[in-house]
């Protein structure tokens, strides 16, 4: 490269600035969790805890019972990585297969994405219902268990997979189900990847679905148990700042280990 | 091709197909059938139930016995129309989207071209930094910008206190907690617009800089004459996806004010919300909800259309 320019001088501090302002309410939140109590009212406050206390996060998994809701948030990511395997034969369909009414039914997919998520609430509230599925996991997973936008990224990118090697695999007499598993799959991993990455988020932040549908305690995610935490009657910055830790920090580590998937796959969909 | 046909095993899931039933013709909508019920079901079959329930009086009790449920056609919306707590979440709708729109859109831009200007390792290494807010819970960052708002014990007005600025309502005054919330969903959204916007610069090719370098033009020039006509596409793309995110502005009232101070801060899917689910109101959040997907297709149709004469 050519050597740095003037500019970079300027914009390279400037950068560095917006960049610690970004990231300080996350190191807030987290010497927050870490200071007792009584020094988390204190005025002015302490920017470091001036002894580490982890009481918050032993009341987090103890009086409130947040190990439970770790464990709801997981099955529903679970639930999430299912229908990406939906989403995964759906794409495959329309890549590779002609079919009647194939047209119709891809304008169909791209036309869910008009429908907002919030102007669906109370109907989808009111189908869950009748199928008896709010108030369990399935119920909260099911909304967003398959996104359009990855329904139209699975095609494009199985479109690109040889016809031959699908047609040879025939030959051999291996059954759909099989090529879609053995051949397809594993030479979508590119894909599948952003995918996995983008799904795993979608589901441990999912917020608005648990908070409709699950009305017991049972079945609260974290971002319920967490948003809960506000309406507690005393404010106890910690406790919250703990809650908010348990959310954030699995992120920003599945984010330092996989910034290259999430950047394609935010750049591809704007994140749906 | 029939030779082909014929040595293939006719089996789906290892279950053998009827040989009435060719392969080519039912195996496709099988594999596309399960993704598209569910999308269908929760985006399309899901308006027109919203329809058909906000002509009804379906409440807590229609849910439990239907025959209670009436049908008493526009009432809802003459309702509606008439509540003025409907008319100032819309206002605060609009409130939300004149405010943080463009200036989602337009700081994304300027901090995308700024991180963009150099590709040493110091400027992609502050990436990850603007990234990050983008992909956590709204929930968590909401809790801590609350703490950080708060009036008592908040660090925000303390550090006000240092330059001898006096005390902010952050969330309490029911004007300022309008910034307040919007703040919170600048600092989270950008990233996201950030990313987008990056990759379009990044497409760009470099000839046309160093062309117009040879023709002496300044670095405000470049950004003017080159980037920005040129990221036409991705300006358009990240409004239209963020416009449509803020008229679904949820989360962050949700947590950081509960719609207060006094309604202040309730979005038109937070007033939804509370209708259908604090108050258990249906039929009446269902005829809300088709008014709000009303708006957004509107506006949506209308950027579309200028979209297609501006190019055309």
């Amino acid at each position: 490269m050519a050597r740095p320019r003037a500019g970079a001088f300027i914009l390279g501090p400037l950068l560095a600035v917006g960049a610690l302002l970004t990231a300080f309410p996350f190191f807030w939140m987290v010497t927050t969790s870490l200071k007792p109590l009584a020094e988390s009212y204190t005025y002015p406050p302490t920017v470091l805890p001036s002894t580490i206390s982890l009481a918050s996060y032993q009341r987090l998994f103890g009086d409130f019972g947040f190990g439970r809701y770790v464990v709801n948030t997981l099955i529903v990511v679970l639930i999430g990585f299912i229908g990406m395997f939906l989403v995964a034969m759906a794409g495959y369909a329309f890549a590779k297969f002609r079919f009647r009414g194939k047209g119709f039914l891809f304008v169909l997919v791209l036309s869910t994405m008009m429908v907002p998520v919030q102007v669906a609430m109370i109907p989808t509230y009111l189908i869950l219902n009748s199928l008896q599925l709010t108030n369990t996991l399935v119920g909260i997973a099911l909304p967003t268990l398959v996104s359009a936008f990855n329904i139209f990224l699975f095609r494009q990118f199985m479109t690109t997979i040889p016809d031959d090697l699908l047609e040879a695999a025939r030959l051999d007499g291996a059954g759909e189900f099989r090529i879609l598993w053995s051949i397809v799959l594993p030479l979508s991993r590119p894909i599948l990847a952003v995918g996995s990455v983008l799904t795993f988020i979608t589901g441990w932040n999912s917020f608005i679905w648990p908070l409709i549908i699950a009305n017991d305690q049972l079945n609260y995610t974290l971002s319920v148990g967490i948003s809960l935490l506000n309406k507690q009657l005393a404010i106890n910055p910690p406790l919250q700042m703990a809650g908010a830790s348990l959310m954030v920090i699995p992120i920003v580590i599945v984010f330092v280990i996989f910034q290259r998937y999430i950047v394609q796959g935010f750049t591809l969909s704007g994140l749906r | 091709m029939t030779a082909t046909a014929a040595r293939r095993e006719a089996s789906f899931l290892g279950v053998a197909v009827p040989p009435t039933w060719r392969r080519s013709a039912l195996v496709p909508y099988v594999l596309v059938g399960p993704a598209l019920l569910c999308l269908v079901t929760f985006s399309i079959v899901s308006i027109f139930v919203a329809a058909a329930v906000s002509l009804t009086n379906l409440d807590i009790g229609g849910l439990a016995d239907f025959s209670q449920v009436r049908f008493i056609g526009l009432h809802n919306y003459q309702t509606l129309f008439s509540d003025p707590a409907f008319w100032e979440a819309l206002g605060n709708t609009a409130f939300f989207v004149v405010v943080g729109v463009p200036t989602l859109v337009i700081g994304s831009l300027a901090i995308a071209i700024a991180l963009n200007y150099s590709r040493s390792r110091f400027f992609r290494a502050l990436r990850a930094f603007y990234f990050v807010p983008a992909i956590t819970a709204i929930v968590a960052i909401s809790l801590i910008w609350g703490n950080l708002y708060n009036s008592q014990f908040g660090l925000l007005n303390w550090v006000l206190s240092l330059v001898g600025a006096g005390p902010v309502q952050w969330l309490t005054d029911p004007t300022i907690a309008k910034f307040s919330v919007a703040l919170v969903a600048i600092w989270r959204g950008s990233g996201q617009d950030i990313i987008i916007f990056l990759a379009a610069l990044q497409a760009i090719p470099p000839e046309y800089y160093e062309a117009a370098a040879v023709d002496g033009a300044g670095e405000w020039q470049k950004i003017f004459r080159i980037t920005v006509p040129l990221m036409r596409f991705a300006i358009f793309f990240v409004t239209v996806t963020t416009l449509i995110n803020w008229m679904q502005f949820f989360d962050e009232p949700y947590v950081l004010t509960q719609g207060g101070p006094v309604h202040a801060t309730t979005s038109m899917s937070l007033y939804i919300y509370q209708q259908g689910f604090r108050y258990n109101e249906f039929g009446f959040a269902a005829a809300a909800s088709i008014v709000l997907f009303a708006i957004i297709a509107a506006v949506t149709i209308m950027q579309l259309r200028a979209r297609q004469g501006d190019s055309g």
